[in-house]
């Protein structure tokens, strides 16, 4: 008893970090010292799993946690700001296949205790392990990020999950312990995790990424029933509830159903409505000088980044013609969409990093009034976010999305690498309009250029 | 073995609502930290991999697979950690310009 006092004590004690955590998380000015109260939660209750009774192996467990730790060190440390999603999904993974693992080997060991948290376990941690796979290779371009399909999709899910079923059943029912059936089981999860992915579109990713970050809380939760472990009950319930909720207020502010997102037909564009013919279809070109000109001389400039922005690196550039232009008496501003960049709050992070003052960061809600007054809105690798069609044309797959009012400015700036659609294939009508005027060009080179021209003034 | 069982779907529904209570108010900005932070706590699941380990004995299936699971569950952990930690921190590093709150 007293030898189980210190571990036990050492979990309860996480279980407050964690959720001391999460809380301080939520919270711009104390999110950092969150973070790490959970992680200091996390090394206590390592710590205390040593000392319990019973323990061996003790070298080979530090082999292992220091062949974790360099790989896992090294690739957050040197991962780009932009390719944050797909990391996040990388680790999420990790830790889903580790509740594969070691829920298959509780089911090994011991046929006592109820199966269920077992089975559950292997089938979240499996279907959460491929899935979060194929995010990542879609995020990072490993995998088409266009939604893949074949015939009879549902279907063939439908008749796969009754598989799983059924050999989660056979496996309970034979007595000789069902190893068979929970590799069948586990084989056929895995395959799950694939085929639920893979036919959802790139821009759709950070609603699966959060989808499968709960579902790994739950497989942690469950190998906690499992193991009798309550910091692992407490740990991955929390992260399971609070990645349930995350996932519903991304879905709100990505104006995605979840069920859609889930069973796929966004990016299923309507075929009658796809090409929305409108008066004339030219794009007016502006050079650079020109843009300089009408930026330099208004007096309030509102700038939409989007995720062309970021793969362009341009986020320090951005910067510096904001403090140019406000040295001129422009009012600069930032608008920001939610889900700019590729996962809500991924631009903040990307302009955070570029040392942009966090004030000039603004919401939609707080922005979208202040466009009228605005002599131009830059919008630099943003495409769907501003897409009018939103509002006006219920065919659009977007309809409904909130977007940036940025056609109520009084002039549009267009920097655009190419004159392709967005992320999700939907012409914009903006881009045509008659005030709107566009800079071809990648948004690193068309912002050095707007730089050196805004200088010249 | 009843109450012991009992007790845990306790803790469960309570840590169910404080999960969502206790970022119901978190703003769009942060979700991708938060996110990524969720993400590291869920790395829990390593210590599962440690007892698995540690009581394996001199089972070599229940070695192997605990330590595979180790391995996965400290990738999950530390990246998930600094990963959180380095967007976190620039968020930190500018709020010496957010003396004066603007507008």
């Amino acid at each position: 008893m007293n030898l189980e006092i210190v571990p036990a004590a050492a979990y309860l004690i996480a279980s407050l970090c964690f959720i001391f955590g999460l809380k301080r998380l939520s919270s711009a000015r104390t999110a950092r010292s969150g973070n790490f109260i959970a992680g200091a939660g996390m090394a206590l209750a390592l710590a205390g799993t040593f000392l319990l009774p019973d323990m061996g192996h003790f070298c080979p467990i530090l082999v292992a946690i220091a062949i974790g730790t360099v790989p896992g060190w090294l690739l957050a440390k040197r991962v780009k700001m932009t390719a944050m999603p797909q990391m996040v999904s990388l680790f999420n993974g990790m830790g889903g296949a580790c509740a594969m693992f070691i829920s298959l080997g509780e089911w090994i060991k011991a046929a006592e205790g109820p199966a269920l948290p077992k089975l559950l376990g292997i089938i979240l941690g499996s279907v959460s392990f491929t899935g979060s796979l194929v995010a990542f290779g879609k995020l990072q371009g490993l995998i088409s990020e266009k939604p893949v399909r074949w015939p009879l999709q549902k279907a063939i899910n439908a008749c796969l999950l009754l598989a799983i079923l059924a050999s989660a059943l056979a496996s309970v029912r034979d007595p000789s312990g069902g190893l068979l059936w929970i590799l069948a089981l586990a084989a056929l999860a895995l395959l799950l995790g694939v085929l639920q992915v893979l036919p959802i579109g790139g821009a759709d990713m950070p609603v699966v990424i959060s989808v499968l970050n709960s579902c790994t809380g739950l497989a942690a939760a469950l190998t906690g029933f499992a193991m009798h472990n309550m910091s692992m009950i407490v740990a991955g319930t929390l992260v399971g509830a609070a990645g349930s909720l995350l996932t519903v207020l991304m879905c709100k502010a990505m104006n995605r159903s979840l069920a859609k997102v889930v069973f796929g037909s966004f990016g299923l564009v309507p075929k009658g409505a796809a090409p929305a013919a409108q008066g004339d279809q030219t794009m007016r070109e502006i050079a650079a000088s020109e843009c300089a000109i009408m930026m330099g001389y208004a007096r309030k400039v509102i700038i939409v980044p989007g995720y062309g922005l970021a793969v362009a690196q341009g986020q320090h550039l951005v910067h510096e013609l904001e403090q140019l232009l406000e040295k001129r008496g422009v009012e600069v501003k930032y608008a920001i969409h939610p889900v700019a960049g590729r996962m809500p709050g991924h631009m903040n992070v990307l302009l955070a990093e570029a040392d942009v003052p966090y004030p000039k960061l603004l919401d939609m809600e707080e922005i979208n009034p202040e466009f009228e007054q605005a002599d131009a809105a830059l919008i630099i690798g943003a495409n769907d976010v501003v897409n009018p069609a939103a509002r006006t044309d219920p065919g659009s797959p977007i309809y409904g999305m909130p977007i940036l009012n940025a056609d109520k400015a009084k002039n549009v700036i267009v920097i655009k690498r190419g004159r392709g659609a967005g992320f999700a294939g939907i012409e914009n009508a903006l881009f045509y309009q008659s005030k709107t005027r566009m800079l071809f060009g990648d948004a690193k080179k068309a912002l050095q250029e707007l730089i050196t021209e805004v200088r010249g003034l | 073995m009843i109450i012991g069982t009992l007790a845990m779907i306790y803790i469960f529904i309570l840590a169910i609502f404080t999960g969502v209570e206790v970022i119901s108010r978190v703003p769009t900005i942060l979700h991708t930290p938060l996110m990524s932070g969720a993400n590291a706590i869920h790395g829990i699941v390593l210590i599962g991999g440690v007892i698995l380990l540690g009581n394996a004995g001199d089972d070599k299936v229940l070695f192997a697979l605990g330590f595979i699971a180790v391995i996965l569950g400290t990738l999950n952990v530390v990246g998930g950690f600094v990963v959180t930690d380095r967007m976190l921190e620039m968020f930190k590093a500018k709020t010496p310009d957010k003396t004066g709150p603007d507008k």
